[in-house]
C-alpha cells in the first residue's frame, strides 16, 4: 500500500519544481527525432554512436526515436508530470515555446563552455534556439534548409530548359510537367507544419510576418492573406498541385516524386529520403526555392525558414553532468560530420561544415541558403501554437482547393481570421 | 443482473437476523468487541478496493477538475502549484457561443451528437438483425458467428488504418469501386478531408460497433424459452409478429443496458477519429473528444482543456441519469 501510494506521488504531477541533480551518473535517457526514412534506420544510425560515447565515458544512454506527429505531446506530457529524458531532441522552431515553460535547461555562457563555447555554432543555427534575449533553450544539432528538387528527365521531356528561379517560372513550368497522370509540383496539405514552413516563406517574400514586433498574433495583414493565397493557388487556380495531395500528411509527396508522378518537390534535405525509395542521385537535380524576382538574398529575397533540429537538456534530469558531457559528444566535429552525412543535413558546427563531405552540389545549395537566405520561424512563445492554428487553416484551404471550390482572397482572410481568434489571449 | 436479485433476496433475511439478535447484545456485553470486529470486516475487507477506486478514478478526476479552474498555459504546466487562478474563466470561454472557442465546442458538440444517434442506431438495427438472423440453427452458423465478431475482436488502430487506406483519395479502394467500376460519382471523392468525411468516420464506427450490439443481443435470445415461439406459432403468429411481440419485448432489459453502454462508447471513442483524421479532424467530423484533446494539447491550454471535460463529464452524467431513471420507472411499470 505505501509503495502504491508512493507511486501515486511520484506521478502525481506538478511535483517536478526541484532543479536537476548527479543522483544516477551512469546513465542518461535520450529521445531522438525520427530523421532518417523510419524508425529502424534512426536506431542503426545513432546506436554505433552512443556505443561510442559509452565507452568514452561509461555512461550508458538509452535510446529512443519519437516519430514527429508524437514528438511535441511527449515532451509536453513529460514536462507536466516530471517524468521525462535526459536529452531529448526538438524540432528547432519550438525552441521559444518550450522556453517558456521552464522545462529545458538554459544554456548560459557557463554551460557553453563545457560544450566548447557559443562560437562553435553558426549564427543563423543560433537564431533559432528561443527567445531573442534569453539564454538560447537548446543547441543546434542539424541543419536543414527548404531546396526544390526536380526531375532532370521530366524537365527535359518537357522541354524546360532548367530549374525555375521565380514562381512565375515554377508555375509554367510546372502546367507543361502536369497532365497524363503527372503533375508539376507535390504537397503535404494536411501536414500544418509543412503548410506554415511555406507560407511563412511566402508572407517574408511579401514583406509581411504571422507575428507583431513585439510578438503578437498577426495572421490576417494583406501580406500573410496574399502569402496563403499564393501557395494555395498552386493547387486552386494554378492547377499544378493534384488534388490528392490536399490529404497528404505522411510524406506521400516524397514518394511521388521518387516515382516520377510530379516533376518538382520543395523539401529539406531529402536526399537521403530519396535514396531509401529508390531514386538516383543522378535522376534529380536541386536549386534553390524560388523568389518572386531577383535572386535568393534577404529581405523579400528570403527562400527558406532555418529548420533544423536541437538538442536540449531537461532540467530535472538526474545525470545533469553526464547529460551535458552527452551534449558535448553529439556536437563535437567528429559526429557531427557522421550524423549529418547520414541525414543529409547541414552541420550547425562550423569546423565540421568545413568538411568536404559537405561540399556536393545538392549541399552547396542547402549551405548557401542557410547562410544567405534562410529565416528563423517567429521566435515567440505561442509559435507552436500559432503552427497548428494556421496550419490547420490552411489544410482546410487545400480541403476546399481539392473539391473544386473557389478560394477567394475573401475566404482565405475568414480562414486566417478564425485561426487568430484560436490564440491565447494575454 | 444475478448478484443484484441475490442481495435483495437476502437482505431482509440478515436484517431480520440483525432484529433478533440484538437483544441478546444487549445483556451479555462482554461479546461486544468480537461483535465489532465482525461488522467491521466487511468494511475492513473493502477498503483497499475503495482505495484503490479512489486513486483510480476518483483522484484523477478531483484533479481535472481543479485543472479547470486554474490559468493552465505553457508558462506554468511544469509546476502547476503556481497557475495562477482562473474562477469561472474557462468555463466562460468554454460555453460563450458567440466567441470563436465556444462556438468550436458547441459545433463539435453537435456534430457528436448527431454522429452518436446514427451510430448507435445503426450498430443496434444491424446487430438485432444479424443475431435474429442467426437464431436458427443452420450448416456454417458458428463460422459466420466467428466472422461478424471479427471486427470487434481486431485491434482498433490496425482496423482503422486499413479504413484510411481504402479510404484514400487516389488509390483507396472505396474511390476505385465508386467511381472506377460502377461510376457512381463524376470524380473520385475524398473522404478524409471535407464533409464526406462524417460519412466515413461513421462507416468505420458502425462497421467495429456493430458486432458488440450482436453479441449481446445474441446472449439475450438464448434466455427466450422456445416455447413462447412455438405456441405464438400455433396460434397463427408470423415470423414479423413473433419477432415484435415476443422476441423485442423480451429483450428489452438486454437493449436498455446495450444502448446506454453503445451511448456512452461512441460519445466518448478517441481512437477512432484520432487514428482516421490525426489532431486537427475535418469540420463535419470534429468529435467532442479529439475536440477537447486538441483544445488541450495542441493549443498547450489545459485549463480550457479541463474545463471542457468537466462539462462533458457532467452532460454525461445527466443523460445517463435520466435514461437509467426512465428505463428502471418503465420496468417498475411493466413488473406492477
Amino acid at each position: 500500500m505505501l509503495s502504491l501510494a508512493l507511486a501515486a506521488s511520484a506521478c502525481g504531477g506538478g511535483s517536478s519544481t526541484g532543479g536537476g541533480s548527479n543522483d544516477s551518473p551512469k546513465e542518461l535517457t535520450y529521445w531522438a527525432s525520427n530523421q532518417g526514412a523510419g524508425i529502424e534506420i534512426d536506431k542503426k544510425v545513432l546506436q554505433p554512436e552512443l556505443d561510442k560515447f559509452e565507452k568514452e565515458t561509461g555512461i550508458k544512454v538509452k535510446l529512443e526515436v519519437v516519430p514527429w506527429s508524437d514528438l511535441l505531446n511527449r515532451i509536453l506530457t513529460a514536462t507536466t508530470s516530471g517524468q521525462g529524458p535526459d536529452v531529448l531532441n526538438i524540432g528547432n522552431t519550438w525552441s521559444a515555446s518550450l522556453q517558456a515553460t521552464g522545462a529545458l535547461l538554459p544554456w548560459n555562457s557557463e554551460n557553453f563552455d563545457k560544450i566548447g563555447g557559443r562560437d562553435r555554432f553558426v549564427d543563423s543555427a543560433l537564431g533559432s534556439t528561443g527567445a531573442e534575449g534569453q539564454d538560447p533553450a537548446a543547441v543546434p544539432l542539424y541543419s536543414m534548409a527548404y531546396a526544390l528538387y526536380y526531375n532532370k528527365q521530366m524537365f527535359a521531356d518537357a522541354g524546360i530548359d532548367g530549374p525555375p528561379a521565380t514562381w512565375d517560372e515554377l508555375v509554367a513550368a510546372g502546367k507543361k510537367l502536369s497532365g497524363d497522370g503527372t503533375w508539376g509540383i507535390g504537397m503535404e496539405g494536411s501536414n500544418p507544419a509543412e503548410n506554415i514552413h511555406h507560407a511563412f516563406v511566402f508572407a517574408k517574400q511579401h514583406g509581411a510576418d504571422f507575428f507583431t514586433a513585439d510578438g503578437k498574433a498577426d495572421f490576417t495583414n494583406d501580406g500573410a492573406v496574399t502569402a496563403v493565397k499564393q501557395y494555395v493557388d498552386l493547387m486552386a487556380k494554378d492547377k499544378i498541385i493534384a488534388p490528392g495531395n490536399a490529404e497528404y500528411a505522411q510524406n506521400q509527396s516524397v514518394s511521388d516524386f521518387a516515382k516520377g508522378r510530379t516533376g518538382m518537390l520543395l523539401w529539406q534535405s531529402a536526399s537521403a529520403n530519396l535514396k531509401s525509395q529508390g531514386m538516383s542521385e543522378d535522376a534529380y537535380g536541386i536549386a534553390p526555392v524560388p523568389v518572386q524576382s531577383g535572386t535568393p538574398g534577404t529581405g523579400k529575397q528570403v527562400n527558406s525558414m532555418v529548420a533544423g533540429i536541437n538538442l536540449a537538456v531537461f532540467k530535472n534530469s538526474d545525470n545533469l553532468d553526464g547529460a551535458t558531457e552527452f551534449v558535448k559528444f553529439m556536437t563535437s566535429d567528429a559526429e557531427q560530420k557522421i550524423l549529418n552525412t547520414a541525414y543529409s543535413s547541414i552541420p550547425p558546427v562550423k569546423a565540421a561544415q568545413e568538411d568536404p563531405a559537405f561540399n556536393s552540389p545538392a549541399n552547396a545549395v542547402l549551405k548557401d541558403t542557410l547562410a544567405k537566405s534562410a529565416v528563423a520561424l517567429p521566435q515567440v512563445p505561442d509559435e507552436s501554437q500559432f503552427e497548428t492554428a494556421v496550419g490547420t487553416a490552411i489544410k482546410e484551404l487545400f480541403a476546399d482547393a481539392a473539391a473544386g471550390r473557389e478560394v477567394t482572397t475573401g475566404s482565405v482572410k475568414a480562414a486566417l481570421t478564425k485561426a487568430q481568434q484560436q490564440m491565447p489571449k494575454k | 443482473m444475478s448478484p443484484d436479485t441475490a442481495m435483495t433476496a437476502t437482505a431482509p433475511a440478515a436484517e431480520a437476523d440483525v432484529r433478533k439478535s440484538s437483544p441478546g447484545a444487549a445483556r451479555e456485553p462482554r461479546r461486544r468487541p468480537g461483535r465489532i470486529r465482525r461488522i467491521g470486516l466487511p468494511y475492513l475487507l473493502l477498503l483497499p478496493a475503495l482505495l484503490l477506486e479512489l486513486l483510480v478514478h476518483l483522484v484523477p478526476m478531483v484533479i481535472g477538475i481543479v485543472m479547470s479552474f486554474k490559468e493552465l498555459t505553457q508558462f506554468y504546466i511544469r509546476d502547476w502549484g503556481t497557475a495562477p487562478w482562473a474562477a469561472l474563466d474557462n468555463y466562460k470561454v468554454s460555453v460563450d457561443f458567440d466567441a470563436p472557442v465556444g462556438k468550436a465546442l458547441l459545433d463539435s458538440f453537435l456534430v457528436t451528437i448527431g454522429f452518436t444517434l446514427l451510430s448507435v442506431g445503426l450498430c443496434w438495427l444491424i446487430g438485432t438483425a444479424a443475431a435474429i438472423c442467426m437464431q436458427d440453427t443452420f450448416r456454417g452458423r458458428g463460422l459466420l458467428r466467428a466472422l461478424f465478431l471479427v471486427p470487434y475482436a481486431l485491434p482498433v488502430y490496425a482496423a482503422v488504418i486499413t479504413w484510411v487506406f481504402m479510404f484514400q483519395h487516389d488509390n483507396g479502394l472505396v474511390n476505385h469501386v465508386l467511381h472506377d467500376q460502377l461510376g457512381i460519382t463524376d470524380q473520385p471523392s475524398f473522404w478524409l478531408i471535407g464533409d464526406n468525411s462524417f460519412f466515413a468516420l461513421l462507416t468505420v464506427s458502425v462497421w467495429k460497433g456493430w458486432p458488440f450490439a450482436f453479441l449481446i443481443v445474441m446472449a439475450g435470445l438464448q434466455n427466450i424459452p422456445r416455447e413462447l415461439y412455438e405456441a405464438a406459432a400455433l396460434d397463427g403468429a408470423g415470423m414479423i409478429q413473433q419477432i415484435r411481440r415476443i422476441t423485442l419485448p423480451s429483450l428489452r432489459p438486454v437493449n436498455q443496458v446495450l444502448v446506454l453502454v453503445l451511448f456512452l462508447w461512441t460519445f466518448n471513442d478517441f481512437n477512432t477519429p484520432y487514428v482516421m483524421f490525426g489532431k486537427t479532424a475535418p469540420e463535419a467530423a470534429d468529435l467532442i473528444s479529439v475536440h477537447i484533446y486538441q483544445a488541450s494539447f495542441v493549443t498547450w491550454n489545459f485549463g480550457t482543456g479541463s474545463a471542457m471535460s468537466v462539462l462533458l463529464l457532467l452532460f454525461l452524467l445527466v443523460v445517463t441519469g435520466v435514461y437509467l431513471a426512465l428505463t428502471s420507472r418503465e420496468r417498475r411499470a411493466s413488473h406492477a
